[in-house]
Order: structure tokens, then sequence, then C-alpha cells
């Protein structure tokens, strides 16, 4: 795969591939194309040269059926800061597939179940973080892409992190990782370095 | 995890989804949903007090003048309509949902109409009687002005969703939209007009419906391949 943004190559023959239960971490400096390389994978971009399979076949012009499976969680939220959480979870349902019975269950494991009638502009920039992670593990997206999952977390948020893709991943789930950060995942894991 | 593909909610849930979304956003912030509005009100109530009060001057400007106004309050309103989705991320997980943007685009455009447009045709009534309009040219006003501004908010969406990555980019929009919306202004304002001296507006109404029905068919799908050009 090669990607140009403007005038510059920012990689070029990359190739890798991501089995079910498998953890792709994309290590990089800034600006190196960490985002970049996700928002390709995912069609955001075009790539210059080179393709994406999924499930045996090329994603390029199929990528509907693709998008059932993946979760997006990225620096921006892409919430509405005027709405509540359960509004706004309300709305995610009609976009995804959604896990409807165990909301509840997963906001308290969260620590957001008593913050769920606040609009989400009066929430902490991690506590919308964890917003962001209870709309992952709601969803049953089989293929989760995560850009700087660690942004404003704290200790035990940073933890939860690695324990729900630790899980994920145990479930036969798979999830391509973009960061700089340490992470403590119990599973196979691959990476690629940009450079 | 089971081996099966998740499954993807119906395509009405996700119009719904983002229909009611959008409306209850403008519950919370109504000031959003008054500017126009007002902007509507103001301009065309304002100028039978410049003109004065001569009946038959504004019988004759009325239609114009509020159908101008119609169209001004919209392009006002129709700068942010991918804005703040834009902004906070929320594009992209438009864009990356399994349910066709197609829908997506629609919904906010039918959104966004509900929330401007839908309140512009209420009102439109008691604007026309600042203008001494008869009675049958007030119904024809209204009839036009809801096929003219759905039209108006569905081709906007395409001008939004292409200059959504540009700041500022008002000035860019009103330049796309003005040549689309221009039937839409001058068979509204004509066939207001032409109903003032009761002569037959039928034409002039299945004309905006005809266009209305084709912006309506046809403008999703613009949108929905500029949303993904400009997100580039």
């Amino acid at each position: 795969m090669c990607l140009f943004r403007g005038d510059k190559c920012l990689f070029n023959s990359l190739e890798f591939a991501l089995n079910p239960g498998q953890l792709l971490i994309v290590e990089g400096s800034n600006g190196s194309g960490k985002t970049s390389l996700l928002r390709g994978i995912a069609g955001l971009l075009e790539f210059e040269q080179g393709e994406i399979h999924w499930e045996g076949n090329p994603l390029h012009g199929h990528y509907q059926a693709f998008r059932a499976d993946l979760t997006w969680f990225a620096h921006k939220v892409g919430f509405k800061d005027d709405l509540n959480l359960l509004e706004n979870l309300r709305f995610e349902q009609s976009l995804h597939s959604f896990d409807e019975g165990s909301v509840m269950a997963v906001l308290a494991r969260l620590g957001l179940d008593l913050l769920t009638e606040l609009p989400l502009r009066s929430l902490s920039a991690g506590q919308q973080r964890r917003v962001a992670l209870a709309r992952m593990l709601l969803s049953k997206g089989r293929v989760w892409m995560m850009d700087e999952p660690f942004t404003n977390l704290d200790g035990a948020g940073r933890s939860l992190v690695d324990a729900v893709l630790s899980e994920h991943l145990a479930n036969g789930g798979s999830a391509i990782v973009a960061t700089h950060q340490p992470l403590e995942i119990v599973g196979d894991v691959k990476r690629v370095s940009l450079s | 995890m089971t081996d099966t593909r998740p499954l993807v909610p119906s395509l009405w849930s996700g119009f719904v989804g983002i229909v009611r979304r959008d409306i209850l956003l403008a519950w919370k912030r109504p000031g959003d949903v008054l500017n126009p509005l007002f902007f509507f009100a103001m301009v065309s109530t304002l100028f039978p007090l410049a003109l004065g009060p001569s009946s038959e001057q504004l019988g004759s400007i009325g239609p114009g003048v509020i159908w101008v106004a119609a169209l001004l309050a919209a392009l006002l309103s129709l700068n942010s309509l991918f804005v703040s989705d834009f902004e906070d991320g929320s594009l992209d997980q438009l864009l990356l949902s399994p349910q066709p943007l197609t829908v997506l685009a629609l919904g906010k455009a039918i959104g966004h109409w509900m929330v401007s447009g839908l309140p512009l045709v209420v009102i439109s009534p008691l604007v026309a009687i600042s203008f001494h309009m008869p009675d049958q040219s007030i119904k024809v006003m209204a009839v036009t002005l809801f096929f003219g501004t759905l039209s108006l908010s569905l081709l906007g969406s395409i001008g939004a969703a292409l200059t959504v990555g540009l700041h500022r980019g008002t000035a860019l929009l009103s330049l796309l939209i003005l040549p689309l919306a221009m039937p839409v202004l001058i068979f509204g304002a004509r066939t207001v007009s032409l109903s003032t001296s009761d002569d037959a507006v039928s034409a002039g109404v299945y004309f905006l419906a005809a266009y209305c029905m084709l912006a309506l068919t046809l403008a999703p799908f613009a949108t929905a391949a500029a949303l993904r050009i400009s997100n580039e």
C-alpha cells in the first residue's frame, strides 16, 4: 500500500494481514501517517496504490458490508455535546447493530452509570472518551479501529482500554490500534512501524 | 463471538434516527432555529413599514419580497448543516456507519427542513397579511413555500456538503446554490403574484412540486458523494 498526502509519500510497500483474534499496533512518530493509514483502511481516504482485502475479497467498492463490522474510535469522539449519554447512544443504535440489553451494565463498568442525564458537554474529556469506549463495547463489530485510545484517560481508564481490548481479542475479534504508548494486552499482537 | 455478520438496523431506523437526533438538537439549541425565522419575519415585515401603507403597491411587491426573504433565510441556515458534525467527529461516524450515506444525507436534509423550512411555511400567512394579500394568495403562498423550502433544503445540502471542510464557506455555498434555487424563486414568486390577480396557479404549483420531487430523488446521492469527497 502506498498513500500520499499532498505530494509527500507517507508510506510505501506496506503489507500486513490481520486474523480474527489478532491485534495490529501501528507505531510511528507524530506525523508519520498513523491516522492516515487508519482512515485509508476504513475507506475515508483513497490509497494511491494497493488494495485491502476483507474476508478474501477486495474491499474497494464493497465497503458497506465491511462497515457493519467496523467500530471507529478516534481523537474526536463523534458525539453531540448538547445531547445526554443515552440520547447519543440511542442514535448510535439506529446506525449500528447494538447490544441493547447490556447498556446499563457497560455504563456501570465504565463508571458512567450516574452521568446518563447530563449533556455530554458537562462531562470531562476523559469521561467523553469513556463514552466512546462504551460505543465500542456495545457495538457488535468485529474490527475495532482505535486512534490514540489513551488520550485524556487516567490510569484506571488506560487499564480499562487494555482489558476490553484483551477481551475483544479473546472473543475472536480483531483490532487495529495506532498509538505511541505501550499497550498491555494479553493476546496475539502484531506490529507495523511507520517511519 | 459468532461468525455471523452483525445485523444492520433497517434503513428506516437509520433515517428516523438522524431526523430525530437533529430535531432534538434543534430543540436543545432553539437559537439556531429561531435566527433564520426571525430574519425571515423581520425582512418581510420591514418592507411594508418602509414603503408605506398603500395596499396596491404592497400587494404587487409582496410575493417577491416574501420569497426573497425565504430564500435568504434558507441560505443562512444551510451553512451550518454539516459543520457541527464535521467538527465533533460525528461526520466520520456517519461516513463509517453501515447505513447507506444517501439515506443519512436525506435524513439530514429532511431534518433541516423540519426545523427551518416548515416553521417558515407556518408563519408565512401572518407575513402575507401584513402585505394585504387576498385570502386565496395566502393559501397559494403557503403551498408554494412548502415545496420551495423543501427543495431548497435538499439542494442546499449538496452545497453544504461540498463546502463542509472549508472555513467560512458561506459565500461559496450561496454561489453554488443560487443557480439551482433560481427556478424555485421565479416560479414561486410568480405563482403567488398570479394568484393575487385571480389567474390560474396550478401550472406553477405543479412545476414546484415536480422540482421538489426531482431534488428529493437526486440530491441525497449528490450530497453523499460530496461528503465523501470533502471529508478526505
